[in-house]
Formats: C-alpha cells, sequence, structure tokens
C-alpha cells in the first residue's frame, strides 16, 4: 500500500485505491452492481466513470463514500480503508450525491456553517470558510435563502460548495449534471476545473459522454460493474480506433449476410453487424465507404443512413455493443 | 490541505488517537444544528409541547371542579385529581416530545429528500448520529416536562400537593423518562413509512397514552382493576408516569422508585437498541 503526502509527492500518488471491490444486493434474484472491480485514481486528477443506468457507478460511489457496505473487496481513500474507518474517511472525502440533500431546515449560509461545524472547525474559522465559499460559487446574495428556494443549478452549486468546505482530498461528484439545464451544466463544469485547478482529486460519474469526454484526465467505462477499457479520453479513442459508425436502416434484413461478409472485406472497415432494423458499420476509415455502403445497402431498400463520428460513444458501443444512454 | 496530512499520519500512529476530538467535535456540531433549528422555531415548539397538558388541566382542574355536578374525574381517597395529573401530564409532554423530535423529523429525512445523508456524512460514527439525535429530543422532552409544573400550579381550582423529596431522583427519573422517549422516537421514525407515520399516532402513541397510568396511579389500577395493571407493566409510559409521580407527588402511593429505575433501563436499553437497529438499516445497505 502507498500512501500519499501532498506537500512532498506531486506526482503519481494514489489517493484512491479500490482492490477487487464487488456489491450484490441481496434478494431472490440477487443483483450484481460490482463485480470485482480494481480502480487507482492519482492525486489531482479528474476521473470520470461513464456508464449506462445501472452500471454500476452510482454503487461504487456509495462504498467509497461509506453510505454502502462492499460484499468484498477494499477501497482506500488516502490509505484509509473506508469500511473499516468509516467516520476516519469521511473527513479526506466530499460528496454531491445525485439528490438534493440540502438541508431544509438551515438556510443556505447555515448549511456550509454547519457543515464546517461537524468537521471540527471553530465558529470564527467555519464562518469566515463559509463566507469564502458563497463567493467563490457567488452564492453571497442567496445566503439567507431556504434549499427548497432554489432552482436545481443553484442547489447544486451549493452542494459543491458544501461537499469541499472542510477541504477534502477526493470530491465525489455522482451524476453532478443531472436535471441541469445546459447553463448550470456549462456552470458547474467550470466550478469543478477550478478546484481540479487547486489541486482536488475528482471522481465523476456520468452517462453524458461529453461531460467524460470535456473533464476527465483519465476515465473508466463501466458495464454491468466491471471496467471494459481504462485511460485517457484520447487513449481510449485511439486505442480502440477511431471508429466512424454507420448506421444502416434496411427495409429487408433478409440474407443479410453475403452484405455483412462483403462490407467486412471492405478496406477501413473492422466490423459490420446486423442490429434490429439493419446493419451497423464501424470503419476506421470513412473515405469512399459511404458510396460503396450506399449501394451495397440498396437493393436491401436503404431507408436511412446515420452517421457517427469517432467519440466515446463509437468506443462505448464498439465495446458494449449498446447505445451509451440505453 | 491540514486534513489530508492528518490523515496520513494516522497511519500507523493509530486513528484511534485522534478519534474521541473529532467525534465529539462532529457531535457537539450536530447538538449546535439542532439547537439553531429549534430556537428559530420556539414559539411552535412551545405550542406544540405546552397546549396538550394546558388544555387538560384547564378542562379537568378548574372547569369541571366549578361545575355543580362535580368533578367526575375524582379519585376516592380525597386525592384531587390535579395532583394525580401532574406527573401524568409531565410523562405525556416527554414522551409527545421525544416522538415529535426524532420520529417526525427522521421520517421526512429518510423520504424522498434523503436528507438523512447530509448528517451521516458527518466525521462520526452512525450510531453517535442516532446518539446525538436521541439526546437532543431528551432536552427538549426535559424542557416540556417542566412546563408543566408552572401550569400545574397556576390553572387548577385546588392547589396540587406536589412534595418533591429527592431532587437527585427528579432528576434521574427526568433524564432516564427522555432518553427512553427518544428511543422510541428513534424506533418509529425508524421502522415505520413515512406515509403512515400518521397512522402511528392513532395506533400506538393515543393507546400507549391512555393505558399508560397518565390519569391514574398504577397502584388503583393493581387495587381495582388487577388484570389491566399486569398488561400495561409492557407499557414503558407507565414507568415514566410513576417514576414521575415516585419523585413529585410521592404522597400518592406508587410503584417502588427501584423498580421504576431499573424498567426505564430496560425499556431506553431495549427501544435504543432496536431503532439503532432500524436506523443503521436505512442509512447504510
Amino acid at each position: 500500500m502507498r500512501t500519499c503526502f501532498p506537500s512532498l509527492c506531486l506526482v503519481n500518488c494514489l489517493i484512491v485505491e479500490i482492490q477487487n471491490l464487488t456489491k450484490i444486493y441481496p434478494s431472490k434474484l440477487p443483483v450484481t452492481a460490482v463485480d470485482g472491480l480494481d480502480l487507482e485514481l492519482e492525486q489531482g486528477e479528474i476521473f470520470g466513470l461513464l456508464g449506462p443506468n445501472g452500471a454500476g457507478k452510482t454503487t461504487t460511489i456509495s462504498i467509497a463514500t461509506t453510505r454502502t457496505l462492499p460484499t468484498s473487496g477494499t477501497i482506500r481513500i488516502n490509505g484509509i480503508d473506508v469500511v473499516q474507518h468509516p467516520a476516519h474517511a469521511r473527513r479526506m472525502i466530499g460528496v454531491v450525491p445525485q439528490f438534493n440533500t440540502l438541508d431544509r431546515s438551515l438556510t443556505v449560509y447555515e448549511n456550509l456553517y454547519f457543515h464546517c461545524r461537524y468537521f471540527g472547525f471553530s465558529h470564527s474559522t467555519a464562518k469566515s470558510r463559509s463566507l469564502d465559499l458563497l463567493t467563490q460559487f457567488m452564492l453571497t446574495e442567496r445566503k439567507s435563502v431556504y434549499p427548497a428556494q432554489l432552482s436545481g443549478g443553484l442547489a447544486q452549486r451549493v452542494q459543491i460548495a458544501r461537499a469541499i468546505a472542510h477541504r477534502p482530498a477526493v470530491l465525489f461528484l455522482d451524476e453532478p449534471s443531472a436535471g441541469l439545464d445546459p447553463q448550470s451544466r456549462m456552470a458547474m463544469w467550470s466550478a469543478v476545473q477550478e478546484l481540479h485547478k487547486e489541486g482536488i482529486t475528482v471522481l465523476l460519474t456520468t452517462h453524458y459522454m461529453e461531460e467524460a469526454d470535456q473533464l476527465s484526465d483519465r476515465l473508466a467505462i463501466l458495464d454491468h460493474g466491471r471496467i471494459l477499457a481504462l485511460g485517457s479520453p484520447e487513449k481510449l479513442k485511439s486505442t480502440f480506433g477511431a471508429h466512424t459508425l454507420f448506421d444502416l436502416k434496411l427495409k429487408s434484413r433478409a440474407s443479410l449476410d453475403p452484405l455483412l461478409a462483403s462490407l467486412r472485406a471492405h478496406p477501413g472497415v473492422t466490423n459490420a453487424e446486423a442490429t434490429s432494423d439493419g446493419l451497423r458499420v464501424l470503419a476506421v476509415s470513412a473515405d469512399g465507404l459511404l458510396s460503396d455502403l450506399v449501394q451495397a445497402a440498396a437493393p436491401y431498400g436503404l431507408r436511412d443512413l446515420q452517421i457517427t463520428e469517432p467519440s466515446l460513444e463509437t468506443v462505448f458501443i464498439q465495446l458494449t455493443g449498446r447505445d451509451l444512454r440505453e | 490541505m491540514n486534513n489530508i496530512n492528518a490523515g496520513n499520519r494516522d497511519q500507523g500512529t493509530g486513528i484511534s488517537h485522534l478519534r474521541p476530538a473529532i467525534f465529539f467535535q462532529a457531535f457537539i456540531g450536530l447538538f449546535l444544528r439542532d439547537l439553531r433549528v429549534l430556537t428559530r422555531e420556539f414559539l411552535p415548539f412551545l405550542l406544540r409541547v405546552g397546549m396538550q397538558p394546558l388544555l387538560f388541566l384547564f378542562v379537568f382542574t378548574f372547569i369541571l371542579p366549578r361545575m355543580s355536578t362535580g368533578n367526575p374525574m375524582a379519585i376516592a381517597g380525597g386525592v384531587d385529581f390535579g395532583t394525580i395529573l401532574l406527573p401524568g401530564l409531565m410523562a405525556v409532554a416527554i414522551m409527545f416530545s421525544g416522538i415529535a423530535a426524532v420520529a417526525l423529523p427522521l421520517s421526512s429525512e429518510f423520504g424522498i429528500t434523503r436528507e438523512i445523508d447530509d448528517r451521516v456524512m458527518c466525521p462520526l460514527p452512525l450510531w453517535a448520529v442516532a446518539l446525538e439525535k436521541v439526546c437532543f429530543s431528551a432536552m427538549q422532552s426535559i424542557i416540556a416536562a417542566l412546563l408543566v409544573i408552572p401550569m400545574a400550579y397556576y390553572i387548577p381550582a385546588k392547589p396540587v400537593v406536589a412534595h418533591i423529596t429527592s431532587w437527585f431522583l427528579l432528576a434521574l427519573v427526568l433524564v432516564l423518562a427522555s432518553l427512553l422517549a427518544g428511543a422510541l422516537g428513534l424506533v418509529i421514525g425508524s421502522t415505520v413509512n413515512p406515509k403512515q407515520i400518521g397512522l402511528v399516532f392513532s395506533i400506538l402513541v393515543v393507546p400507549i397514552t391512555f393505558l399508560g397510568c397518565v390519569y391514574y396511579p398504577w397502584m388503583g389500577l393493581f387495587q381495582n382493576i388487577r388484570w389491566l395493571s399486569i398488561a400495561v407493566l409492557f407499557n414503558p409510559i407507565v414507568y415514566m408516569s410513576e417514576g414521575l409521580r415516585a419523585a413529585v407527588t410521592p404522597g400518592i402511593e406508587h410503584m417502588p422508585w427501584w423498580a421504576i429505575l431499573i424498567a426505564l433501563v430496560f425499556f431506553t436499553a431495549v427501544l435504543g437498541r432496536w431503532g439503532l437497529k432500524g436506523f443503521l438499516g436505512r442509512v447504510q445497505s
């Protein structure tokens, strides 16, 4: 086990270590939410967990933030085992949950102030820290407002301010842009990037690939509780081939096999497969392919053709065979 | 990033070394938070805990004695009803306050808002978060019980005969009864579906109040309706009423003080354990 002294070690320090993490929710039909997950986060990076609903992202975050107990495996935050020492681990982490969990009985300022008090700040330190955060997150005008009166975007900002108030080493953001309008989403992204500049490590889950692509230094694509791919967005796109995706909708799907075989033999095409309403072609190069595709598919009654440029989504579809937002 | 450094130092040097101070600060933080919310709603709090004993005393010890038919609730033996009622009403105030301070907030915090996550993310073991709720509710219960005393002094037509022989016993009973009420609130709040919290008042809280020796002493029941006096021994409210009777109006026959204290501790422990189990089950999956 490596532990990390941020003041001494600026590169390649492991701040989050997840080893062989498994979570099975017991019931008549036990659900395996996380299946032997291994993951390491380095000091100061923004790490994205990308996957469709039910991939195990939220369960992983819940275990890391001590709200769920794992069936097996360990998570260490800054060297502290979250199952063995949950109360102590909580001092290392800040959490922005999927839903608004702000204290409805307290004002925005008091939410921050009492959060600081829970973490051992004195009255004067808690007060100055809360006022600083209100300024930093442009919430000063709303300091006396109750959470129920805040819009989704503003509540999210207060939640982020609250999560970092006690200066945690790692910030967990669970679907931070779910339910936010585009403007609030942009504001949230810039807030996260600001925190990143301050050196905080961020683990965020999302099923928006643009979010993962733009925010993350590294990301893991998760499905069925397992990591399918791990690396920087650029690395993932290049490793798994910067594929262009052609989705063809056909009137007739009878005897598609010869067509699939001929397409697979086409230079630049890495794979061609039947889908529920036609076929899907993954190609490294799109040059000249489009006209060949249209010609080859014409006898089958080509109704529609959709081209998706290389992106994390095409990487995901290549890995799992299904859409990210299914 | 002082916290990070502190966390690393704990590795090897023993996390336990720092624990009590951290936990104590978090516990105090939660208590201060509850105090802030209470002071903001202090008037509604006073009305909530004071209205019932106020009206009870007014109707049964002020209005009825003045009516020509006399007091229908006068107890044989010449003891005034107000004297019977004082400890009983204190017990009711404690119980209602305990339930209102723990069960009602908990049921909404466990609800759609999941506000409980705000509290359970404190650097404190989960059992201590539950304990803070019980302790804070106990403080409210004590205030509620003490509020009944001036009412009982001023309202009844005939003066209430209170005679506190042991302040220590009164303090002990007040604290134990209040913790018991908080533990009961924890059980209700963490095991009952938030939608059915209103129903619990009708089918649980009202019956245990009426059968809790609040409006009559247990000895009276024992001498006249033996089977019922045995049956109500399973009701923790009985020991709250009888304990306060022993402490505030010892002139009225009551259970022996040692039996009351044992029962109060027993029920607090059982309900506390049950409530904690429910609480842990709700906050951690």
